[in-house]
């Protein structure tokens, strides 16, 4: 303190011009925005700016390396009398919703199975969260390599158990597509849920089981009534992360079928794609994208408020 | 964990769920492990015990580090990683100190702003963006997903370090400070060494999700020597309707080790970093 109030003891004005700079960048605001502006630029130049040209492409007949025209909403109302556009959004909302129920049940179990002291507990637990570190692509192309029409391992074990020739067609049959892409991203986000829940249920204090066990509950009434409600903060929480990023994946689908046979497992983000790189109609491509808006920008608004508010 | 419970219960309760998880956990790593160390007589023949590697070999390893350009994808995406996590570590901060240590009047509605950036999947993004790398004449560059991946990490480590910054207790910065050290000072000096474990959790993420990242690495990267894993294997290893898939899945096991290797020295902190969102109140 005694430092700071030298200056004003009457010395030069430009030390006393450079204290009050440093005066003047101590304050906390400043300090705060010049430290933000950088990134804060950055992230207006690469995420605001973008997404703002997005909705301004998606009004525009703008093919790839041409100038666009503004067309109002045209791309919008071709994309609703489009009945692929259609067939992508059922299958992107059974693909998100039978993925994340999937994810949601089996997460727990794992939680609730991994929520038990055993030898080597750690390594376990490090060896179930591999599917989900490693990158989508590449293990989703041993899935590709699993599921091969002629050399499924998959079906050579269906063989040897007795199903008949020639065994599934995982992915050349519209149903058994789906239901294996649905399997596979369960397989691949299993391990979020099930370990991030594993946490939860390690802050459950062990005095409430012990408190209901004496008050009477069984094995099912503890789950249902202690555990439960006390984890559903947490359920809730990633429930949301997964349900945002199974509903514009695009990686899985690109490597597996390409949203094949017959567009049955095409989501938002490959139909977009399709259009967008494939064809080249970057305002069409951009207006399917945007389709995806609503529902994520629900799902956002919620996540944001309740991650604020903890 | 209340009652203690017989051999029979204990192998219900746990041995036959944890091992079912990770039967099916690891059945694809086994699969790639010795598709891609067996002969292509094998591969190819349905005959053959296919669970077990009869004659093993590494014809399919040479012939993808000779004949296809993997050894540089790798490189191109270690350094892609690298330098993307670095800079995403140094926004991050630089966004993340202020919101936690400082009041001023806005903190509030750039943190939401982050954490809704956070959570802006790419596919609403990828298309307008890609327009945006051709005007900046950045296509089939390493810059230009230097530039982008950094749009999904920045808001992602200085969430993520938010909360850890929080966590660390105020007096030492308040003695400094008190000492007459400047803000600036404060912060590098005193505060970030007390945030190692922060970092290696925001590291850890940031470059698992760089070396993760297919979107716009496919857009952007066309050029064979500037590709990164995924999307060389994807793009050169499967052509057309022929595939290789000894050399596929021994792309695909050597690409998934550094991330691999990374995880397995600092999982606690990975671990930490996971569920630091969603169960830290």
């Amino acid at each position: 303190m005694t430092v700071r109030s030298e200056p004003l003891l009457g010395v030069t004005g430009a030390r006393r011009g450079r204290a009050s700079l440093g005066l003047w960048l101590d304050r906390e605001s400043v300090f705060s925005w010049l430290m933000m502006a950088l990134p804060l630029l950055f992230l207006a130049g690469f995420v605001g700016y973008p997404f703002c040209y997005g909705i301004l492409l998606s009004l525009q007949d703008r093919p790839v390396a041409h100038a666009g025209t503004f067309v109002g909403l045209n791309n919008f109302i071709a994309d609703f009398n489009d009945p692929i556009f259609w067939r992508v959004a059922a299958n992107t909302f059974v693909y998100t919703g039978i993925a994340t129920l999937l994810k949601m049940v089996f997460g727990l179990c794992l939680a609730l199975a991994m929520n038990q002291n055993f030898p080597l507990k750690n390594l376990v637990r490090a060896l179930l969260l591999l599917p989900f570190i490693v990158p989508t692509v590449l293990s989703t192309v041993a899935w590709l390599w699993m599921l091969d029409p002629a050399f499924s391992v998959v079906n050579r074990l269906l063989l040897a158990l007795g199903w008949p020739r020639p065994g599934p067609s995982w992915l050349g049959n519209p149903v058994l597509a789906m239901a294996s892409i649905i399997v596979i991203n369960t397989w691949r986000g299993l391990p979020f849920y099930g370990i991030t829940l594993l946490a939860g249920l390690q802050t459950v204090p062990v005095e409430l089981y012990e408190a209901a066990t004496i008050d009477g509950a069984g094995g099912w009434q503890r789950f249902r009534y202690v555990t439960l409600p006390l984890l559903q903060p947490i359920i809730l929480i990633v429930t949301l992360f997964s349900v945002i990023f199974t509903f514009a994946d695009f990686q899985l689908v690109y490597v597996l079928t390409h949203g094949g046979p017959q567009n049955a497992t095409h989501l938002f983000a490959t139909y977009a794609f399709d259009i967008a790189m494939g064809a080249g109609q970057l305002g069409k491509g951009a207006s399917v994208a945007l389709t995806m808006l609503p529902a994520l920008a629900l799902l956002i608004v919620a996540l944001t408020i309740y991650m604020r508010r903890r | 964990m209340v009652t203690g419970y017989g051999r029979v219960e204990r192998v219900l309760r746990l041995w036959l769920p944890v091992g079912v998880f990770l039967v099916v956990s690891l059945f694809p790593f086994y699969w790639m492990a010795i598709t891609s160390i067996k002969p292509n007589a094998e591969l190819y023949n349905r005959n053959m015990m296919p669970l077990l590697v009869h004659n093993p070999t590494l014809k399919h390893y040479v012939d993808l580090l000779t004949q296809t350009s993997f050894l540089l994808w790798t490189w191109n995406t270690m350094l892609v990683a690298v330098i993307a996590t670095a800079i995403s570590l140094l926004f991050g901060t630089m966004l993340a100190y202020p919101l936690a240590r400082m009041r001023f009047a806005g903190a509030g509605l750039i943190a939401t702003t982050i954490a809704a950036i956070y959570l802006v999947p790419q596919p609403l993004l990828f298309i307008p963006l890609a327009d945006v790398i051709n005007r900046l004449q950045l296509g089939n560059t390493l810059t230009s997903v230097i530039l982008t991946y950094p749009t999904m990490l920045v808001p992602f480590c200085a969430w993520l370090l938010l909360g850890y910054f929080k966590t660390v207790p105020k007096e030492l910065e308040e003695a400094a400070r008190i000492d007459g050290a400047s803000r600036l000072q404060t912060m590098r000096r005193i505060f970030l060494p007390l945030c190692t474990p922060g970092f290696i959790s925001a590291g850890i993420f940031a470059f698992t999700l760089s070396q993760n990242e297919f979107l716009y690495a496919l857009i952007f990267l066309t050029k064979s020597s500037v590709r990164t894993v995924p999307v060389g294997v994807i793009a050169e290893l499967i052509r057309g309707d022929v595939f290789y898939w000894g050399q596929l899945m021994a792309g695909a096991l050597l690409g998934s080790i550094p991330v691999a290797l990374i995880y397995s020295f600092f999982v606690e902190h990975y671990v930490a970093g996971l569920t630091a969102g969603s169960v830290k109140a």
